[in-house]
């Protein structure tokens, strides 16, 4: 086969997406863990770690610069670097997001948690699976399976109105919880961004793979 | 169609024929279409079933491996083939709806209506003046100033600064890209149509590559286009539809995809295309 030094490249580039979306991934796990038990230590961890996240993203954006400077992709190798540079922005705000989570720990810890979370870590699972079958999808150039994804936002959404609601409640019935229940409201929010930033990673799955620009399952928020 | 029918090359021009083709994409009509084109060399079938149109005022690039046909479909454009005593061409070019191999049809003045630049840049053995003078005379065509013909022409092809003050120069003592350009001057004085380019910057530096490739998208406001280049990027970057040649299981040139050059480069039709482009093939 020949440029094989030039395939190389492009795969070491979707090993960069791969490496960095297990990052975020864990990120996300485990700012939902720390938020759920209060760990004030793993939640400064998670926050920490984001710059590594942050350093993964500008690397491999380089990384694509540098195919595109000195091998003149074309074609599908092309929409693949173009897909990478944008899913890797997508992924680099998924991580802050995480952070975000991890920050509302640190700033609530001295409060109990408003009450045991469940639709929140039920929230963040949902969309972790998203992202780790929209980055299957991607490695696998398969646009059915992306446009599939996007349909599961629905859900997530739905936990967030639901969380919403009854944050609502909270506040509604006693304004002291408000502190509490606002940050919460944003923790959901993020969950809820990250799924949002699913859908656009599935979006440039889909361009990649068909060269067709399909705009995806706009955000209610 | 009878060669009455098909009068001289020059009438189907001043009558404005079109040729009547499948509707084109590039905003303009087909000065020029290939239908079902074959070249023999002897008994080898070189190229065949060769069909696209050529837009008026667009660039056409022709790419695709070596020995695939390119350069052989290209010198089928201006007949330039019936000086290879083996060759045997089958289908139809048709220019302005008019079918150039019809024995109607005067080859010198197809080819002084379809220009012709070559890989190597060949000026005349002759001044820089006489270079671009020369053509307009043997061909007959009048002009009251032929100095401001020369000038014009020069100025087109982006090469009259360079040369103003030494016009009596050999056009043999520029440098290749001048000589290109010299070139292209020359094919331009005798009021093409449509002007081939073989290869036109591939034995030029990088700098005179992209002074050439500049002058293409001038020239192409006033003429109709077609070059064949080895240079993907090239064609990329100069060319409105690209049209990507490859050779089947018997080694014969056939055409695989005719697409807007935005389209092939990025998403083509054919996956032979996108292993030529990216380099996957062989």
């Amino acid at each position: 086969m020949t440029r094989e030094a030039y395939l190389h490249q492009i795969q070491g580039l979707r090993d960069d997406v791969v490496a960095m979306s297990s990052m975020v991934d864990k990120a996300i796990a485990r700012s939902i863990e720390a938020l759920r038990t209060q760990d004030i230590d793993l939640a400064r961890e998670v926050k920490n770690a984001d710059q590594e996240i942050n350093a993964i993203r500008w690397r491999t954006e380089e990384r694509a610069l540098l195919v595109i400077a000195t091998q003149a992709p074309m074609a599908g190798d092309l929409r693949t670097i173009s897909a990478a540079i944008h899913i890797v922005t997508e992924l680099e705000r998924m991580g802050d997001h995480a952070a975000g989570n991890a920050k509302i720990v640190l700033e609530t810890s001295n409060e109990p948690l408003l009450k045991p979370l469940v639709d929140l870590p039920r929230m963040s699972e949902l969309a972790r699976a998203m992202l780790t079958d929209s980055i299957t999808a991607f490695i696998n150039e398969d646009a059915a399976a992306a446009r599939a994804i996007v349909k599961r936002d629905d859900a997530v959404d739905d936990l967030y109105n639901q969380i919403y609601r009854e944050l609502l409640t909270f506040m509604m019935g006693d304004p002291t919880t408000i502190n509490r229940a606002t940050r919460l409201l944003w923790a959901a929010h993020n969950i809820e961004r990250i799924a949002d930033r699913v859908t656009n990673i599935c979006e440039r799955v889909v361009f990649a793979a068909t060269g067709q620009i399909e705009e995806m399952g706009a955000s209610n928020y | 169609m009878v060669a009455s029918q098909v009068g001289t090359i020059g009438s189907a021009v001043e009558s404005n024929k079109s040729t009547p083709t499948t509707e084109s994409v590039y905003g303009t009509k087909a000065v020029i279409t290939l239908d079902d084109l074959s070249v023999h060399y002897g008994s080898f079938l070189a190229v065949t079933d060769v069909t696209f149109n050529v837009p008026k005022n667009r660039i056409t690039a022709l790419i695709g491996p070596s020995g695939c046909g390119k350069s052989t479909v290209l010198r089928c454009v201006n007949r330039m083939n019936d000086l290879v005593a083996t060759a045997r061409v089958g289908g139809k070019i048709l220019y302005h709806g008019v079918d150039i191999n019809d024995r109607a049809v005067d080859p010198v003045e197809v080819r002084r209506r379809i220009g012709m630049v070559f890989q190597k840049p060949n000026p005349f053995p002759k001044s820089i003046y006489e270079n671009v003078a020369w053509g307009v005379r043997i061909n007959g065509i009048k002009t009251a100033d032929m100095d401001n013909l020369v000038e014009q022409c020069l100025r087109q092809a982006a090469l009259w600064d360079e040369v103003k003050d030494k016009l009596k120069q050999s056009g043999l003592a520029l440098s290749g890209g001048q000589q290109q350009r010299l070139c292209i001057a020359r094919a331009m004085a005798i009021n093409p149509d449509v002007i081939l380019m073989d290869e036109p910057a591939s034995a030029l530096d990088p700098i005179s590559t992209l002074k050439i490739e500049d002058l293409m998208r001038e020239l192409v406001k006033d003429y109709t286009i077609m070059i064949v280049t080895h240079n993907m990027q090239q064609a990329a970057r100069v060319s409105d539809q690209t049209v990507f040649f490859s050779l089947n299981e018997r080694r014969q040139g056939v055409l695989v995809e005719a697409s807007p050059t935005r389209e092939l480069f990025t998403n083509p039709r054919d996956q032979r295309t996108e292993d030529y482009i990216t380099g996957r093939f062989g």
